[in-house]
């Protein structure tokens, strides 16, 4: 029944140094759907497709406002995230009302690290099953962090986590130069190609499935925010479509490396 | 056996007579500071098109002997922001040593540095940690400046007191500052709009105004102090004494002291 005698709990290492049950964790990850994110000098967007579980069931959301500045998307365990969701939450509105301040990304991060790894290490706990990427715009900028259910947490410029994120982490390694002077909408373009990446053969992005959000600075330099908003349905069509007509192209290079033609 | 499980574990009454239960009292009342003991008087300060100049005097009064004669009560936060701290001296000296704490776990939560708390942040905190000890009935007993600047680096100035009571203006002052600094202060910067016509020069001239007008009037006060200077480009922390003082006025004070008339 068990895979090995070291997976029955967190606490205990395996004789080759490593811990299963985290192990574990980081595959029900794997098995969420997609998401996105990458970070422009000005903007920060998170991308995402959503899935329902049957033909007449609404899709489950994928990407969460946590405070005006900060937003959330997750892959994974949809009820572990509403757990550290809430908990960003608190936490954003605990520093706007003791500090009268935007939570710093990198605290916030520090903090959902430190408590999912408590979870690695006290005997009858459980990891989260759930991997977060978490944007956002403080006073020094846009960021970008990944969370997985070790605890680790890390800045990254662009990230993709979940089913078949492989292929959209090439194509942002790919492009990754580019990002840095997008605007608003050329880097949404970016996340939706890298999302396109992921989909299996006869599968494409609608305005049903697909989620879109963005936070940035208004004006680079300036203080002035465009606060975390989550793009839904209708909301999402332009964006759709401003990336349909490179699907031909775009789908050649998924059948293989040979056939791709230069950009 | 006793059944009564409050008496267990005590000395049995019918071997050493009836416990006298008053040692063991613990339920005397929690004692809080009532009342300021050494005290610090005004703090006065008023902002520029640049900053924002503080100052208060290096007295520490207990009741009405001048009791310590060097104590600095304006201290700075991250180099950024001042502090000045009216009333209870061990009160200061403990928010003193809490704000050094916070600086510290601040500086070291973020390596990259670039979040440090700005005036407005350290105000809004001081303000809710007020509150929240005259909420237990223990309050620390100070009014407080902060000057500093804001996110958007324009000059802040604020005032939080003993209850948790916040006020911002172009020009503050705590104690008997605020009935003889203010008035003047009013004069030059009735608003936020008029603090773009005062330089640094004039706001420090100012001020020198009010700490001679509150060593004159406040017997509380002393003639040495500390003034700051915040800008965007830090704070200027320097000693002062009272220049040109004139005492001409006091031979013709009558009814007080030793003098027969």
């Amino acid at each position: 029944m068990f895979r090995n005698n070291y997976d029955n709990d967190s606490v205990t290492f395996s004789p080759q140094g490593r811990i299963f049950q985290v192990e574990y964790a980081g595959e029900a990850v794997k098995q969420g759907s997609v998401v996105v994110g990458l970070t422009s000098k000005t903007h920060a967007v998170l991308v995402a497709i959503k899935r329902n579980a049957e033909e007449l069931s609404s899709y489950q959301k994928k990407l969460f406002a946590i405070d005006e500045h900060v937003g959330l998307a997750i892959a994974g365990l949809t009820s572990d995230a509403r757990v550290l969701s809430n908990f960003m939450k608190q936490q954003c509105l605990s520093q706007r009302l003791t500090y009268d301040r935007a939570m710093p990304l990198e605290k916030l991060a520090a903090l959902i690290g430190d408590k999912a790894q408590l979870n690695t290490q006290h005997y009858g706990k459980r990891p989260y099953g759930v991997g977060l990427l978490v944007t956002g715009v403080d006073e020094t900028g846009p960021h970008l962090f990944e969370f997985q259910p070790s605890g680790l947490t890390q800045e990254m410029l662009a990230c993709a986590i979940g089913a078949r994120s492989q292929m959209a982490r090439t194509y942002l390694e790919k492009n990754l130069d580019k990002f840095a002077d997008c605007g608003r909408d050329e880097l949404v373009r970016h996340g939706l190609r890298a999302l396109k990446e992921t989909l299996v053969q006869d599968r494409e992005l609608t305005v049903e499935n697909t989620s879109i959000g963005v936070a940035g600075l208004k004006e680079p330099g300036k203080k002035a925010l465009e606060v975390f908003k989550v793009h839904d349905g209708a909301d999402v069509k332009d964006w759709l479509n401003s990336v349909a007509d490179d699907a031909e192209a775009g789908g050649e290079t998924t059948e293989g490396e040979g056939m791709q033609v230069d950009e | 056996m006793d059944h009564r499980p409050q008496a267990w574990g005590r000395p049995r009454d019918d071997v050493y007579g009836a416990y006298d239960a008053s040692y063991m009292n613990t339920n005397l009342p929690n004692q809080h500071t009532q009342s300021p003991i050494v005290t610090g008087t005004s703090v006065v300060a008023m902002k520029f098109k640049d900053g924002v100049v503080m100052a208060a005097d290096n007295l520490a009064s207990y009741g009405s002997l001048a009791r310590f004669t060097d104590v600095k009560r304006l201290r700075t936060f991250a180099d950024t922001s001042v502090i000045g701290f009216g009333g209870d001296v061990s009160d200061m000296q403990y928010l003193d040593r809490h704000l050094t704490e916070l600086g510290i776990d601040e500086a070291y939560q973020s390596d990259v540095g670039g979040h440090n708390l700005n005036a407005r942040n350290l105000h809004k905190y001081l303000s809710k940690l007020l509150y929240h000890r005259r909420s237990k009935f223990d309050p620390l007993w100070n009014h407080l400046l902060v000057a500093g600047m804001d996110e958007d680096d324009k000059p802040f100035l604020a005032a939080a007191d003993l209850l948790g009571t916040t006020f911002t203006s172009p020009s503050l002052s705590t104690g008997f500052g605020s009935m003889l600094a203010q008035p003047i202060m009013r004069k030059y910067v009735p608003d936020e709009a008029s603090v773009e016509n005062i330089t640094k020069e004039k706001a420090v001239e100012v001020i020198k105004e009010c700490m001679k007008v509150l060593f004159y009037r406040d017997a509380r006060s002393m003639d040495k102090y500390s003034l700051a200077i915040v800008t965007k480009d830090g704070v200027e922390l320097s000693e002062n004494k009272l220049e040109n003082q004139s005492w001409a006025f006091a031979d013709r004070i009558k009814g007080y002291g030793t003098q027969t008339v």
